[in-house]
């Protein structure tokens, strides 16, 4: 049994709701406990730090302190949501680089009796805990209906590999952890390029145009390399993907009708969890039809075909592509 | 002890010292305040390394009967033997001269004039102090072994061995390769001639392979290494081949009838095949084929032999094990090249994701006429010839995150890269770089002479390859997204092909050479030379010389002149046939010596032994190069270093923090 403090952040009280539903399915399933840090706030989102810097950091800050306060025998903290994920990596990166803006940030976190310490909270993102911290082996073993036959993108987003802080586990550009995770419940993966590339966060808000055409990328490329369903680890990126599909059939005459499910909502059904407690139905382009492809048996592998007598050979993949990234 | 007579001499080295250090009151000041400490004359000189400089000193030693002398002046790197060399010209032990630098610890590092000349003051003050205990010393002399090793058959190595064996004298050419040839024989032109490498290496490889002075020691590795400059004992590892190479022909047909086919990663860059038993490219020297017994059907099941059935002189041999072969050497040249950068770490750029990325050299291999394609430029369905290319630059060279370092050859590589995809297939090409390099002769002609084919050239560093499309434009194309830094714009450019001009890396076990022959790597891994400007083939190591790109990236003209070089230098020595050996040694007092055997184990030049009958340690003074480690390990203050003893070292202290002018020492 593991236990981390956990940080919702405030998409997974309201409209992600089914992620921390799910999640919180799936960390029983895998012997997680997550004991939510009490009195936390906002995390600022993308806009706050561009605004106002120390305010914005204070309330970062903040919550940063309370894990602290909070932290029995120093778990780490866990975020779902990849913004606050960032933040709180990115806040606790910085206050421990500046020594000026540590000052200041905890001249404001002491007006409410609070003291931050950078470096004394160690925030994991989820899909990190899941992958690294339990295992695909343990995930393995908690497979009960394997999604045989379902055609997953990965889709990772751009705020949980860059940037390339100490620690950050996985690829920068083309990360991996979720395809392995995703294959060893049972999918089919398919080749995904944009998986890191950026859902738009909420220039839905202020320029529609730039974000449809980043979201109508991700939804092409998705598409295009055939899968069912896009896989997420981030509200914003849910929401976009999701809530905007209509829009961008509409702006671009295409015809997209594509899930986008949080991956823990998969993790949950290969676990055998049934689709309402996963909150299946909830997303506006249903999944479904989508799910209904999951087969009893693994699908055949499909032959490869024999390469043409010309055909260059390939450059072996690197298993272990950061795993050579030199320590910075 | 006797007062000894001091000579004091302030070098200015032109503005370098004289213009931070006030040298005239430095002169004064040891005139008066060190008198009673022996010096009996100080002078300043603007240039005491210039001969009319030293022939300041001998006049001194001649005419005021000096013991001593003391020169401030640069590093002793640079000049200690020049000075070292005038006192021995005036009758003087060269040893009783000793030199304090004031420029790179004073005059280069200091701003504040007065600060500095103090400091000066100080340096010079502790080296009159280290002066008074030098002792006479005779300089000790080995005789040269006339055989040279050279590790690596690379151009570097090919032309070393060459103009050493050349002059008569033997070369043993070791290389880890089935073949010699190196990265140049995977090259199909060279820059910026665009002349044939094949054409121009290997007329040099059939040499090297008959040469009467040369024994060729391809498929070996050098195991372990003894000795010292002038006798070393170097242990190779020849692998089996499986071939007999008495009765081998070279006639490849156990090569045509070989069932087993794998993709070669050296030298076709993994872009072809190779079969199990092969020799490395046709023109291989030598000629005999090799088992790779990993790969081989017999090795792994017992059956096949399909080589040795078919060829007809029974030179197949699956008997045949590794052999140790023990070499005597005087000195060692290390031309151990260069790895390409692993384009795959950069993922960003897509090789290994994208199919039609590719790297240098396994371009180098497709244009190559004896490649994979017969020289044909096509994608990686071996079929399509590409409309438009896009040529990297500073692919893991330049950047943070791998290398800091410019790998040099890219801009020039790129260039000639550039002018084959033009010349065969008239694509449209598009180098991206952040800033072009070619600065060498007839480089920059060369450069124009791209530029006026019609190739686009884009500054800025590309962000990605993707394969991501935005318009139907980019549909089935690789896109290059990169900020255009001359017009300040983002642009996205489609092409069928990426080529990635990756860097040169040190060798992957760089560092486990550098320790097996004794020498240093630098912060990037390349092996460190003994002055970068001024002795850049020699190492820190005697007798151990490098060469080509294992010292650093190089074009082939620098990796040449280096071969070419190192071997005048070793040529140089095998012509002295004996030489002097610096004194500085350290020495066990056996009287002191309680036999702990601590110092045994720490020598890093394995020059100190167990006498087991008088139960003390030993040191060869051959082997000891004077590093000091032993002496500061000793616990029983057995061990003493010439030149440096405790005396010298704390005398030197003393001075430095002035106490002979505060309460002058009594001796």
């Amino acid at each position: 049994m593991q236990t981390y403090s956990y940080y919702p952040g405030c998409a997974l009280e309201r409209n992600a709701a089914v992620y921390h539903d799910s999640l919180m399915a799936v960390a029983e399933s895998l012997d997680l406990t997550f004991t939510e840090v009490a009195d936390w706030n906002c995390c600022g989102a993308t806009e706050y730090i561009t605004i106002d810097l120390i305010p914005a950091y204070a309330l970062v800050g903040r919550n940063l302190a309370l894990a602290a306060e909070q932290n029995c025998n120093g778990r780490s903290l866990v975020a779902p949501c990849s913004a606050c994920f960032l933040n709180l990596k990115k806040a606790d990166h910085y206050l421990a680089q500046s020594p000026e803006l540590n000052r200041k940030v905890n001249q404001a976190l002491a007006a409410g009796g609070l003291h931050y310490e950078p470096g004394s909270v160690h925030v994991k993102h989820l899909l990190e805990i899941i992958t690294e911290d339990v295992g695909f082996e343990k995930v393995a073993r908690a497979v009960k209906r394997p999604l045989f036959g379902l055609k997953i993108a990965p889709y990772y987003g751009c705020l949980i590999v860059r940037p390339v802080f100490d620690g950050t586990f996985d690829d920068a550009e083309q990360p991996t952890s979720m395809d392995t995770l995703m294959r060893t419940i049972g999918a089919e993966v398919v080749d995904f390029p944009a998986k890191a590339q950026c859902c738009g966060g909420h220039m839905t808000q202020i320029s529609e145009a730039v974000a449809l055409h980043l979201i109508h990328q991700l939804l092409k490329n998705a598409v295009d390399h055939g899968a069912d369903v896009i896989a997420a680890i981030c509200p914003m990126c849910q929401l976009n993907l999701d809530a905007y599909q209509d829009a961008v059939n509409k702006h671009y005459g295409t015809n997209f009708h594509i899930p986008i499910l949080y991956f823990t909502q998969l993790l949950g059904l290969a676990f055998g969890f049934g689709e309402a407690t996963m909150g299946i139905g909830q997303e506006l382009v249903d999944a479904r039809p989508a799910l209904a492809n999951i087969q009893v048996k693994p699908l055949k592998p499909v032959k490869r075909k024999r390469p043409s007598k010309t055909e260059l050979p390939m450059p072996p993949k690197l298993q272990e592509v950061r795993s050579c990234l030199k320590n910075e | 002890m006797p007062q000894e007579r001091i000579g004091v001499y302030v070098c200015h080295c032109g503005s370098n010292i004289a213009g931070t250090v006030d040298v005239e009151e430095l002169t004064a000041w040891a005139g008066e305040a060190l008198r009673h400490r022996g010096v009996v004359v100080a002078r300043d000189y603007k240039f005491m390394c210039s001969s009319l400089g030293q022939d300041l000193i001998a006049k001194d030693i001649k005419e005021d009967a000096l013991t001593r002398v003391v020169v401030a002046a640069c590093s002793p790197h640079l000049h200690e033997a020049t000075f070292r060399k005038a006192c021995a010209d005036a009758g003087m032990n060269p040893y009783l001269c000793e030199l304090v630098s004031i420029r790179e610890q004073v005059s280069w590092v200091h701003t504040d004039k007065a600060a500095a000349t103090a400091k000066a003051k100080a340096v010079i003050s502790g080296g009159v102090e280290r002066v008074i205990h030098h002792a006479p010393l005779e300089p000790m002399s080995v005789p040269i072994n006339p055989a040279t090793l050279v590790v690596g058959g690379g151009i570097a190595g090919i032309q070393a061995a060459m103009e050493i064996a050349d002059s008569g004298f033997h070369v043993y050419l070791v290389e880890r390769e089935p073949s010699i040839g190196g990265h140049m024989a995977q090259f199909d032109k060279t820059f910026p001639t665009l002349d044939c490498a094949a054409c121009i290496l290997t007329p040099k490889m059939v040499s090297i392979g008959s040469h009467p002075h040369i024994t060729l020691l391809t498929y070996s590795e050098v195991e372990q290494v003894d000795g010292y400059v002038g006798n070393f004992n170097v242990t190779v590892r020849k692998k089996a081949s499986y071939v007999n190479s008495d009765l081998c022909t070279g006639c490849s047909v156990c090569e045509e009838k070989c069932p087993k086919s794998v993709i070669d990663p050296v030298f076709e860059a993994g872009l072809g095949y190779r079969k199990a038993i092969y020799r490395s490219f046709p023109q291989a020297v030598p000629k005999f084929p090799v088992i790779d017994a990993d790969n081989c059907i017999y090795f792994d099941t017992g059956k096949c032999k399909a080589c040795e059935i078919h060829c007809e002189a029974g030179a197949i041999d699956f008997e045949q094990e590794d052999q140790i072969l023990e070499l005597n050497v005087g000195n060692i040249i290390l031309a151990t090249g260069y790895d390409l950068f692993d384009a795959r770490r950069e993922t960003q750029y897509g090789y290994g994701r994208l199919a039609n990325v590719f790297t240098s050299l396994e371009f180098e291999r497709l244009t190559n006429a004896a490649g994979p394609t017969n020289g044909n430029i096509v994608l990686r369905d071996g079929e399509t010839t590409p409309k438009s290319v896009g040529i990297i630059h500073c692919v893991g060279s330049r950047d943070r995150k791998f290398n800091n370092y410019c790998s040099v050859i890219c801009c020039m590589q790129s260039l000639k890269f550039a002018h084959l995809v033009k010349e065969r297939t008239g694509a449209e090409v598009f180098n991206f770089y952040i800033d072009m390099r070619t600065a060498y002769k007839e480089y920059d002609e060369f450069y124009q002479r791209v530029l006026s084919e019609g190739v686009h050239f884009i500054r800025g560093r590309v962000a990605e390859v993707t394969d991501v499309s935005n318009t139907p434009e980019e549909e089935d194309k690789l896109v290059i997204q990169i900020e255009d830094t001359r017009i300040g714009r983002q642009r996205r450019i489609p092409v069928d092909m990426v080529i990635l001009s990756a860097a040169l890396e040190p060798r992957h076990d760089s560092d486990e050479v550098a320790h097996q022959f004794g020498i240093s790597c630098s912060v990037n891994g390349w092996f460190i030379e003994k002055h970068p400007k001024l002795d850049p083939v020699a190492t820190m190591t005697e007798g151990i010389y490098i060469a080509g790109c294992a010292q650093g990236p190089k074009d082939i003209p620098s990796t040449v002149t280096q071969g070419a070089a190192a071997a005048a230098r070793v040529l140089g020595r095998i012509q002295q046939k004996e030489m002097a050996l610096e004194p500085i040694r350290a020495e066990v007092t056996e009287a002191l010596c309680s036999g702990c055997r601590i110092c045994n184990n720490l020598c890093p030049y394995t020059a100190i032994v167990f006498d087991e009958a008088k139960e003390v340690s030993v040191i060869n003074a051959a082997l000891c190069q004077g590093c000091g480690t032993c002496v500061a390990a000793c616990p029983s203050n057995a061990i003493s270093g010439t030149q440096f003893s405790n005396e010298q070292v704390m005398a030197q202290l003393h001075g430095l923090l002035m106490l002979n002018i505060m309460e002058p020492v009594v001796s």
